[in-house]
């Protein structure tokens, strides 16, 4: 207690004398576990209880002497306990708020006392009496402490050979084995918090090195910093990234995955953006979930690298083990990786010949130096022991805390692979390779938990017992904890899963019923839901859908939701024809008029419905199956699933039809169905997922303008506007924002948003949400400002400010979304001035720099309003240095949206003559003719108004002849779209002014063309046609007369 | 037996069964008489299914091997204790045997359990009723060992007073909780299966029952 209280508790910086402990989780946990000791004492050990201390401890209480009763002598100040030593002096002694106390059972009985206050009473205790074991043992037992040796105490006891010190021995051991006890639980807490630090990360990055290079065998192409500098402290980051935990970022090229740019920190490794193509600059973003150190991280990028590692698995565990425990032996470890080296640099066979050495003969390793020879067999041993040493034990006391530290971890480790699988699943061809996260066996088996023996004992059972034993079996394993990742591995390592899923193809239905229940639960683990599906079990599963039994259907339905989470599995589902089975099961919930029993074989059809759908749920994520549910009949049995009020059975439903409304079919079908209008009436709903996934269904129907239509008509709106200002749910947010983006596509959908006051809501939330909530707002804005009165309001309401400081983002979808918002906020010119007082202009500018084609299109979109409502916008684009021979070198795109775009850039530019000179002297004669032949109407009639803007520029349309731009601008006057035809005759009138570009107009055949429009009702391309007509006549004209005189 | 008589006793048995109607009863009456054989009726003498005959029928019908649990199974079907099931005995057996709530059956199968019918189910009960419920393993030293871990972990889950041994109270609170405990120590209700040929067979058209 003594070394623990020292060492580990965390004393405030008060200083030794008057220090108080700190109200940490550790310190908390300390004082519980002293509690817990005390409170046992007088039960485990009443001979020892009644030992006196050589000093009292004393405390300031808070405890009432009202509160003591029997046993005690109490007055109104004052108890005196009944108890009372040798010499007479009470055990107990309390004078308010004095307490002196003088034995264990009186300590006990006080903490029983004190009920809800003893984590007070023993925190006062322990922080009034410093060192507790100088007090109640005496001093020298204190001092003798310190070289820690037990014997010495023993020597001492029986050199006394006083009576009363054998018990005082006790005391002693006892309190040894609890200061034993705290240190290794504190351990146990310190431990969570370890962190990354660089030398740990030199070490893993080193030892990884060595096992890099070409070949099948190592287990990366190759692993770099990427640079060379080592700051003093062991950090390659620049020193402005050091601050934020960051120590090194890596190049990693695993066989099978591309190369990956890693950052190491001090929290963890992951990935990030990159290195950016330009200036070689790293990315500093993070990318990817943070995992506890490379190889972690890397055994979940790169399939081939758990595969080889695990491979390697022993070697790379005993270097690193060598490497921690042996540091300051470093000459040693140099002739060790000198000897590696010498191994990678000799032929692969040998290689491959040591690497199984490494693994299996340790003896005939001669040529190994001794050092790594000693630890390996130093690690197999301490394996056995720990295996032997929890053998003994397990039940023990000091065992208990092991598995109430343990969940926590495994817990996130698990929520790590969820996610990792979330994002797998994200995709849902099934073409492509499933990729499997590696697989965790369990480490060694360094540190099997007692619920492993027990399961094993169960699982044991379970193989050799008839069906009674079976039965208590199974209720037994279901009574571990089955969320536990320990429980859950443990049940599979033992070759539990096999036996579960075996049983389900027995006759027993009460054997079937136990094993789902138990394969339900451990299906939430996503290893368990791979090893399930490679043992074959969802066939099984699938059959079961047809059992008589309603709750073994259920189960079988919801195993089924939860093992089906990833490509294989949707897979098996679908093919053994579980798809019509579940759609079938769905078929169920209508009578309503049943019986509620709850025997063993029925339940409620509602509940098999409900089953039912959230497997098709789970299975909904692949396209094949959603094909496979509609032509199974599951739309009409969703849409009328989806009348009943239950929460719980809409979830799965509404969650169902979200997944399928990606499809074209579906949306049609849902429209069909009616499925619009319950959606909407569910958004009325209490539950908060329901309305997210309601909301998220309505985002992705409502790409079609009837349905936009249908939620208006059905009232929809209103809620969707009301749900904005609950901002508490980001995921129901995004999706209500999403809704309300895809509606607002429709003009009097934005009209109702504008009178619900959404569009002032939707400017609030600009600032501090999550990406995804953001795109889907500035994509409603975006919509929103289509129109005048809503482009005020944005203003009004300080929108511009918190959208333009969007542009600088990196999120593609935000960028595309935040740029036409922008862009269409332009269009004003009140609104252009604040962006462009914000320099807006200059960062639409930047992102024509983008990568994605989308950003970039957008953003050349955007610029053109900004160029036309700028004051003095000549001005303003000739200050972006080096801008306009960026937005001509676009013109050599191959993205038509974004040739189209910058061809109406280009037009509004081309507005200021000096700007024009700019451009054509970057050469945008030549590019924009070289695109003149293409067959997209919108990059016809934006590149016809950039021609024609352009041939006002000196011998711009001469130019134009030359690079063969005449004949192909004859032929859009042949497209269908009015606006190609408006474009193209002005290009043409504007060419027509130069005689040889006449010649080719009239040799293509122009002047039929452009004289049917001149019959056209729209004036502009009556006046452009004929211009350009009587240019080419009075040529001819000219002509003739040159001829005739 | 005259028509009349039969009637009558269909009559009073319907009244005093709730689970079964009318037509049930005399199904199952009928098949009580063809089982008994129409030739045993003497003044005096109560007619009935004696141990031996009632275990073929569980066998043969309900699909139940283990003889204990069949012995106590006709204990439970043997009110009186008279050493034979007679109609009225009968028909009340079937009706919680084929469509008795939990509530009934719990108290059936805690009566069958409790051996010496001390209302506990002690671990001596439970070791006798598990005792064949393990595939033997040659290599194990004790082979009952197994035997004795299985009561323990039984009692672990449904000793919820910690006494070493389970009342009513524990047996029904376990079974609560989890539904696949009511036959924690062996079969001895019908598997829903042949519950429902017997029922098919039975209430279908009892003229064709003769041969069983």
């Amino acid at each position: 207690m003594g070394v623990a209280l020292t060492r580990s508790a965390q004393w405030t910086a008060a200083g030794r004398g008057t220090g108080t402990l700190e109200t940490t989780p550790l310190n908390e946990a300390i004082l519980k576990e002293i509690i817990v000791f005390v409170e046992s004492f007088i039960y485990k050990h009443p001979q020892e209880a009644k030992y006196v201390f050589v000093d009292p401890l004393e405390w300031k209480t808070g405890l009432n002497p009202s509160a003591f009763e029997s046993g005690y002598a109490v007055s109104e100040t004052r108890v005196k306990s009944e108890e009372v030593d040798k010499n007479g002096r009470p055990l107990l002694f309390l004078s308010v708020p004095q307490i002196e106390v003088r034995s264990f059972g009186q300590l006990s009985r006080l903490l029983f006392i004190a009920g809800n206050t003893k984590l007070r009473e023993a925190q006062a205790c322990i922080e009034a009496n410093r060192n507790p074991i100088a007090k109640i043992l005496g001093l020298d037992y204190d001092t003798m402490k310190e070289d820690s040796s037990t014997l010495n105490i023993l020597d001492k006891i029986i050199k006394d050979g006083d009576p009363e010190s054998e018990i005082k021995m006790k005391v002693a051991m006892l309190l040894k084995q609890l200061d034993l006890h705290l240190l290794n639980h504190s351990l146990k807490h310190i431990s969570l918090e370890i962190r990354l630090n660089p030398a740990t990360l030199k070490n893993d990055i080193e030892l990884l090195k060595r096992f890099s290079g070409k070949g099948e065998e190592t287990v990366l192409e190759s692993i770099d910093y990427t640079s060379d500098y080592e700051f003093s402290n062991g950090c390659r980051a620049p020193p402005w990234r050091q601050i934020h935990g960051e120590i090194c970022y890596v190049l990693v090229k695993p066989h099978d995955v591309e190369t990956l740019c890693v950052t190491c920190s001090s929290e963890g490794v992951f990935l990030n953006g990159g290195k950016t193509d330009d200036e070689g600059e790293i990315n500093y973003e993070r990318k990817g979930a943070v995992y506890k150190d490379l190889v972690t991280f890397l055994r979940e990028k790169s399939a081939k690298f758990s595969e080889n590692m695990s491979k390697q698995a022993i070697t790379f565990k005993e270097e690193q083990q060598q490497q921690k425990d042996q540091p300051n032996e470093e000459p040693k470890k140099d002739e060790a990786v000198a000897f590696h080296k010498a191994v990678t640099g000799s032929d692969r066979s040998t290689l491959e010949k040591n690497q199984i050495n490494f693994g299996k003969n340790q003896m005939t390793k001669r040529l190994e130096p001794s050092l790594n020879w000693k630890a390996t067999v130093d690690f197999k041993e301490r394996r056995n022991l720990v295996r032997d040493t929890q053998e003994e034990k397990h039940g023990g006391r000091l065992e208990k805390s092991r598995p109430s530290v343990s969940p926590g971890k495994a817990q996130l480790v698990r929520k790590s692979i969820d996610k990792i699988e979330e994002i797998v699943s994200e995709s849902s061809s099934e073409s492509e390779e499933d990729e499997e996260p590696p697989d965790h066996r369990q480490e060694a088996n360094a540190d099997l938990p007692s619920e492993y023996w027990q399961i094993q004992k169960l699982v044991k059972y379970l193989k050799g017992g008839n069906q009674t034993a079976t039965v208590i079996a199974l209720c037994s394993m279901k009574d571990f904890n089955l969320a536990q990742e320990t429980c859950q591995l443990a049940i599979r390592d033992v070759g539990g899963l096999e036996v579960l899923i075996n049983l389900l193809d027995t006759d027993e239905v009460k054997c079937k019923i136990g094993s789902l229940k138990i394969l339900k639960e451990i299906s939430h683990n996503p290893q368990i839901r791979r090893n399930i599906v490679d043992l074959g079990g969802l066939p099984i599963m699938v059959n079961i859908l047809d059992s008589p039994y309603k709750s073994l259907k259920c189960l079988a339905a919801e195993t089924i939701a939860n093992v089906a989470k990833f490509r294989r599995a949707w897979r098996a589902v679908r093919c053994h024809g579980g798809i019509t089975k579940l759609v079938a099961l769905l078929d169920c919930g209508q009578n309503s008029t049943e019986p509620a029993q709850s025997s063993l074989y029925e339940t409620r059809d509602v509940e098999v419905a409900r089953c039912g759908a959230l497997a098709l749920w789970s299975c909904s994520k692949s396209y094949a199956n959603k094909e496979a549910i509609r032509k199974a009949g599951g739309i009409p049995l969703l849409a009328r699933l989806l009348k009943t009020s239950h929460e719980n059975m809409l979830i799965p439903v509404v969650g169902t039809l979200q997944e399928c409304a990606s499809e074209e079919s579906y949306r049609a079908a849902i429209k069909a169905e009616r499925i619009i209008e319950n959606l909407v009436k569910n958004l009325n709903s209490e539950n908060e997922q329901l309305q997210e996934h309601c909301a998220m269904a309505i985002y992705q129907c409502a790409e079609d303008e009837e349905t936009r239509d249908l939620v208006r008509l059905h009232g929809g709106l209103k809620p969707l506007a009301s749900l904005l200002n609950n901002t508490d749910n980001k995921e129901r947010l995004a999706a209500v924002t999403g809704a309300i983006w895809k509606c607002s596509i429709s003009k009097e959908n934005v009209t109702k948003f504008r009178e619900y006051k959404a569009i002032e809501t939707l400017v609030g939330l600009l600032t501090d949400q999550p990406e995804e909530v953001l795109v889907n707002v500035v994509g409603a804005l975006g919509e929103c400002c289509q129109e005048y009165e809503n482009r005020v309001i944005v203003r009004k309401c300080g929108g511009i400010q918190p959208l333009v400081n969007l542009l600088v983002g990196i999120n593609q979808a935000l960028l595309v979304n935040v740029t036409k918002a922008v862009g269409a906020c332009a269009v004003e010119p009140e609104s252009m001035m604040i962006i462009d007082r914000l320099d807006g202009v200059r960062l639409l500018w930047s992102l024509l720099k983008n990568p994605h084609p989308d950003v970039k299109a957008s953003a050349a979109w955007a610029l053109c309003p900004c160029i036309q409502n700028a004051k003095d916008a000549g001005e303003m684009v000739r200050s972006f240095v080096g801008g306009l021979e960026l937005v001509v070198n676009l013109l050599k795109s191959d993205n038509k949206e974004v040739l189209a775009g910058v061809c109406a850039t280009i037009t509004n530019i081309a507005k200021d003559q000096e700007n024009l000179a700019v451009i054509t002297d970057h050469g945008v004669v030549p590019l924009l003719s070289k695109l003149a032949n293409t067959n997209n109407d919108k990059l016809r009639r934006h590149l016809a108004e950039a021609v024609s803007r352009c041939c006002m520029w000196g011998r711009n349309r001469v130019a134009f002849g030359e690079h063969k731009a005449v004949a192909p601008l004859v032929r859009y006057l042949k497209s269908n779209d009015t606006n190609v035809h408006r474009a193209t005759a002005q290009a043409l009138y504007q060419l027509s002014e130069d005689a040889d570009n006449c010649i080719t107009m009239h040799e293509n055949g122009a002047v039929k063309l452009l004289l049917d429009m001149v019959g056209s009702p729209d004036q502009e391309l009556q006046e452009a046609a004929a211009g350009c007509i009587s240019n080419i006549r009075r040529l001819a004209l000219a002509t003739e007369k040159a001829r005739y005189t | 037996m005259n028509r009349k008589k039969l009637q009558k006793l269909t009559d009073t048995l319907t009244k005093n069964c709730k689970h079964f109607n009318k037509f049930e009863v005399k199904c199952l009456i009928n098949l009580f008489y063809n089982l008994v054989g129409e030739g045993t009726e003497r003044q005096g003498v109560v007619l009935g299914l004696d141990r031996n005959a009632f275990r073929n029928i569980l066998h043969v019908t309900f699909g139940m091997t283990d003889d204990m649990i069949m012995d106590r199974v006709f204990r439970g079907f043997d009110k009186d204790n008279d050493g034979c099931v007679n109609v009225s005995e009968w028909i009340y057996g079937l009706s919680l045997f084929l469509r008795g709530t939990l509530e009934e059956k719990m108290k059936y199968c805690f009566e069958v359990f409790d051996l010496n019918g001390d209302g506990f189910i002690s671990k001596e009960e439970m070791f006798h009723m598990l005792k064949n419920s393990l595939l033997k393993q040659p290599s194990e030293e004790d082979p009952d060992e197994g035997i004795k871990d299985l009561v323990e972990i039984t009692l672990k889950k449904m000793d919820h007073d910690h006494d070493g041994k389970l009342s009513f109270a524990d047996y029904e609170q376990a079974v609560r909780e989890e539904t696949l405990l009511l036959e924690a120590f062996g079969p001895c209700l019908p598997d829903p299966k042949s519950q429902m040929e017997f029922e098919a067979q039975v209430f279908k058209d009892p003229n064709e029952f003769n041969d069983m």
